[in-house]
C-alpha cells in the first residue's frame, strides 16, 4: 500500500509541470459498409493533473468515442487514424495492445454511463475487484481482497465486507455507480474518463457522487474527462471545458468564461436551451434542425445550417483559433466580434454538494 | 429450498398422474394385442383364457386402477413377449443407452463449445465461416444416413472401428457397461458420434450467438477497461453468461437423446432402450410401452430439476424459492 503511494506521488512528481493528458488532433473513423463515420475527426485538448475537463455535447457529437479511443478500447470497425493521445508524454494511439492493457484500469481508468450494465450480473463483487488489482500488480489473494474493502470504504458504501460478498442485482443503480467508481480507483489512477456517470442517477445521488468524486480527484491529484450533455453538471464540477459539435471540438476555455461568454454559435445555443428557474412558463428554447449524419457532413463549419450566425465563408473550413485570451472556438463570426453584452442565455450554476 | 424442493416434487407427481391416464388410454386406442399374441390356430376357449390371463377382459378403468396400484408398489407389470418384468426389462438396456446419450454429448460440448467460442469471437474470419458452414450440414444430414456412412468409411473400407453391437461389458453396481474397456470404447465411438452431429451443430450456434451478443455487452467493454486480459476476459466474463442458455438446451437434449435414440441404436444394433420400445410398439407389448413412458417422464422431470438448480448456480439472479 505503502509502496504504490510511493510510486504514485514521485510519478506524479515527476511529470508535475507536464499536462497529464494531451490530445492532438484526434480522428476516429469508424469504416462501415455506408461509408466511413467520422466519429472524432479532430479532437484537442488537454488536461492538467488533479484538473476536471467537461467534454460537453449532444448524442452522436463523438465524446463517448473520444473517451473510448483515449483507453484504447474502439473496436472494429473503428479505428484511430491521426492524431496523438499524449499521455505524459507518450503517445497511447501507438502502444501495442499488451502495454495499452497494462495501463488501462491501472493509470487510466475509465467509468461508464449505465451502472446497471457495468457490472457482468453473474460474477460477485468482489471477484470483480479482486481481478482488477491482480490484473496490475502482483498481490496475494488476501490483500487484494482488502484493497478492495477499503476503496470500497472510501467511495462511501456501507459495511463493506458484507457488500463484497454481494451480486451486482443485489445493489441498487447509486450504489452499483458507486461500486464502478470504487473499481476505476483501485489503482489510484492518473487520469479518469467518466462518461456520463451520473446520467442515469436521479439528482439526490447524482449531487452526492459528484461532491465525493470532486474530492477524491482534489486529494489525489486524478485529473479527469468528465463526459455529459449536462451543462449543469459541467458547471459544478469541471475546471475547464470543451464543447463538441459532429465530431470536432468547436469551443475550448475555462468553464466560467465559456458559460459566461459562449463564442461559438453552437456553445451559444447550448446554454440558451438550458431550462431555467427564471424563465418559469416560457417556451424553452432550442437549436432548430437535427445533428447532421456523419457519414455526409457537408464541408466547412458542420454548425452552419443550423447557425443563425452563417454567412457565405463559412462554407470553408474554420480552425480551432484563440479569440480570447486562452479562449479557442472554430468559427468565423464569434459572438465576441460585435459586442461582449449580446450573450443572452446563461447557464445557473448547479452546485452539485 | 427445502419448500421449494417439496413442492417441486408434490407437482413432478402430478405430472406423473396425468401422464399415466394419457399413456395408458392411449396405448388402449392404438390396437389390441390379442390379435397379434395369440396365434390365429387357437380356439376360442384358449383365447379366452389367455385374455383373462392378461387382465384385458377387464373394462379400461379397471385395468388402469390395478396398474396404478401395482405400479404404486414398483411392479409396472409383465411383458406379453418376454414374460418378464417391463421395468426390468427397461432397466437391463438402460446402461447402453445411457453411455451412448452422455457420449453423444459429452462430445457434442467438446466439439461444439470451442468451436463456437472461436466463431463468436472471429465472426468474420474464414475458419469461423467453415464451421457455422459445418454446422448446417450437421443439421441437415439425416441420422441413418451419416450413420451408413460412418460404418462404411470406418469400419467396411477402413476397418478401424466395429459397426455393431456393445463389444465387452463391465459389470458395476450391478450394472453392464462397456465403456470402461478400450474395446468397449470403440463400439461406442461410432454410434455416439452419430448421434452427437446434430448437438455439435446445436451447441456451436448457441455458444457462437451467445457470444456474439454477450460481447457487446457493457460489462465486458467495462471488464475491458479494467486492464483484464483477454483471456480473463472472454473465459470468465463471457463464457458464464453464455452457459445459461446453452446448460439449458443441452439438459433438454439429454433428455431426447436417452429416449429417442431409436434410429442410431437401430442403424449400429445398439441394444439400448431404444429399440426395445420400437420392437415393443411392434407387438402391442403394452406394460413395456406404458413402463417405457412412464419412466421417460420421470427422467424428463429430474432433469428439468436439474437443469433449474444448474441455472441457480450460474445465475445468482435466478432465485428458486417461490415467494
Amino acid at each position: 500500500m505503502s509502496q504504490t503511494q510511493m510510486q504514485t506521488s514521485s510519478r506524479a512528481a515527476a511529470t508535475a509541470a507536464a499536462p497529464t493528458l494531451e490530445v492532438r488532433d484526434l480522428q476516429t473513423h469508424f469504416f462501415t459498409r455506408a461509408g466511413v463515420v467520422k466519429a472524432v475527426d479532430g479532437v484537442s485538448f488537454t488536461v492538467g493533473r488533479g484538473k476536471v475537463l467537461g467534454l460537453v455535447g449532444e448524442s452522436g457529437s463523438g465524446k463517448t468515442v473520444t473517451g473510448f479511443s483515449i483507453l484504447g478500447l474502439v473496436d472494429a470497425p473503428g479505428r484511430i487514424v491521426g492524431g496523438e493521445i499524449l499521455f505524459h508524454g507518450q503517445n497511447l494511439a501507438r502502444l501495442k495492445e499488451e502495454e495499452m492493457r497494462q495501463l488501462r484500469g491501472n493509470r487510466i481508468a475509465m467509468i461508464f454511463q449505465d451502472p446497471m450494465m457495468t457490472l457482468n450480473p453473474v460474477l460477485r463483487v468482489d471477484t470483480q475487484m479482486i481481478e482488477t488489482v491482480l490484473a496490475h500488480t502482483k498481490v496475494s489473494k488476501e490483500e487484494a481482497r482488502q484493497r478492495a474493502r477499503d476503496t470500497l470504504g472510501m467511495v462511501g458504501i456501507p459495511s463493506p465486507d458484507e457488500r463484497l460478498k454481494s451480486y451486482p442485482h443485489q445493489f441498487s443503480g447509486g450504489m452499483r455507480q458507486r461500486v464502478a467508481i470504487a473499481i476505476a480507483l483501485l489503482h489510484r489512477p492518473e487520469l479518469i474518463v467518466a462518461d456520463e456517470p451520473t446520467t442515469a442517477l436521479d439528482v439526490t445521488i447524482q449531487a452526492q457522487i459528484l461532491a465525493e468524486v470532486q474530492k477524491l480527484c482534489a486529494e489525489t491529484g486524478t485529473a479527469m474527462i468528465w463526459v455529459t450533455h449536462d451543462l449543469s453538471v459541467v458547471a459544478g464540477l469541471a475546471d475547464d471545458i470543451a464543447v463538441m459539435y459532429a465530431g470536432r471540438v468547436v469551443e475550448r476555455g475555462a468553464v466560467s468564461e465559456v458559460l459566461d461568454q459562449p463564442l461559438h454559435p453552437y456553445t451559444h445555443g447550448l446554454i440558451g436551451s438550458v431550462p431555467s428557474r427564471n424563465k418559469r412558463g416560457e417556451k424553452l428554447r432550442q437549436i432548430p434542425g437535427m445533428t447532421p449524419s456523419l457519414l455526409s457532413l457537408p464541408p466547412g463549419c458542420a454548425f452552419r445550417t443550423r447557425c443563425p450566425r452563417a454567412q457565405e465563408d463559412c462554407a470553408r473550413d474554420p480552425a480551432l483559433s484563440e479569440l480570447l485570451p486562452g479562449r479557442l472556438a472554430r468559427c468565423f463570426h464569434p459572438h465576441v466580434a460585435t459586442h461582449g453584452s449580446a450573450v443572452q442565455g446563461s447557464v445557473t450554476q448547479g452546485s452539485p454538494a | 429450498m427445502a419448500v421449494y424442493l417439496l413442492r417441486r416434487l408434490l407437482q413432478s407427481a402430478l405430472v406423473m398422474l396425468a401422464m399415466s391416464v394419457i399413456v395408458f388410454i392411449g396405448v388402449y386406442a392404438i390396437g389390441d394385442p390379442v390379435e397379434i399374441l395369440i396365434s390365429p390356430d387357437a380356439d376360442q376357449m384358449e383365447r379366452e383364457r389367455a385374455i383373462k390371463a392378461l387382465g384385458l377382459d377387464l373394462p379400461l378403468w379397471q385395468q388402469y386402477l390395478s396398474f396404478l396400484a401395482n405400479a404404486l408398489r414398483g411392479d409396472l407389470g409383465r411383458s406379453f413377449v418376454f414374460n418378464e418384468p417391463a421395468l426390468q426389462l427397461i432397466l437391463q438396456r438402460m446402461p447402453a443407452t445411457l453411455e451412448l446419450a452422455f457420449g453423444a454429448m459429452f462430445i457434442a460440448l467438446l466439439i461444439g463449445l470451442p468451436l463456437g467460442l472461436y466463431a463468436g469471437l472471429k465472426p468474420h474470419s474464414a475458419g469461423a465461416k467453415v464451421v457455422m458452414a459445418g454446422s448446417i450440414l450437421g443439421f441437415s444430414l439425416p441420422t441413418f444416413w451419416v450413420g451408413l456412412m460412418l460404418i462404411m468409411v470406418f469400419a467396411v473400407q477402413l476397418g478401424w472401428l466395429p459397426s455393431t453391437g456393445r463389444g465387452p461389458t463391465v459389470e458395476v453396481l450391478g450394472l453392464r457397461w462397456s465403456f470402461l474397456t478400450w474395446d468397449g470404447l470403440r463400439h461406442l465411438a461410432m454410434p455416439a458420434l452419430n448421434l452427437a452431429l446434430f448437438k455439435i451443430s446445436l451447441v456451436i450456434r448457441l455458444t457462437r450467438a451467445g457470444v456474439r451478443e454477450t460481447m457487446l455487452m457493457d460489462y465486458v467493454k467495462f471488464a475491458r477497461a479494467k486492464g483484464l486480459s483477454p483471456a480473463r476476459v472472454t473465459y470468465v466474463h463471457v463464457f458464464k453468461n453464455i452457459l445459461i442458455p446453452v446448460v439449458t438446451v443441452v439438459g433438454l437434449e439429454l433428455g431426447s437423446t436417452i429416449a429417442f435414440s431409436v434410429v442410431t441404436e437401430s442403424v449400429f444394433a445398439w441394444p439400448g432402450m431404444g429399440k426395445l420400445i420400437i420392437d415393443s410398439i411392434n407387438v402391442l407389448d403394452r406394460p413395456v410401452i406404458v413402463a417405457y413412458l412412464m419412466i421417460i417422464v420421470l427422467m424428463f422431470i429430474t432433469i428439468n430439476l436439474l437443469v433449474d438448480l444448474a441455472y441457480s448456480a450460474l445465475d445468482p439472479r435466478v432465485r428458486l424459492e417461490n415467494k
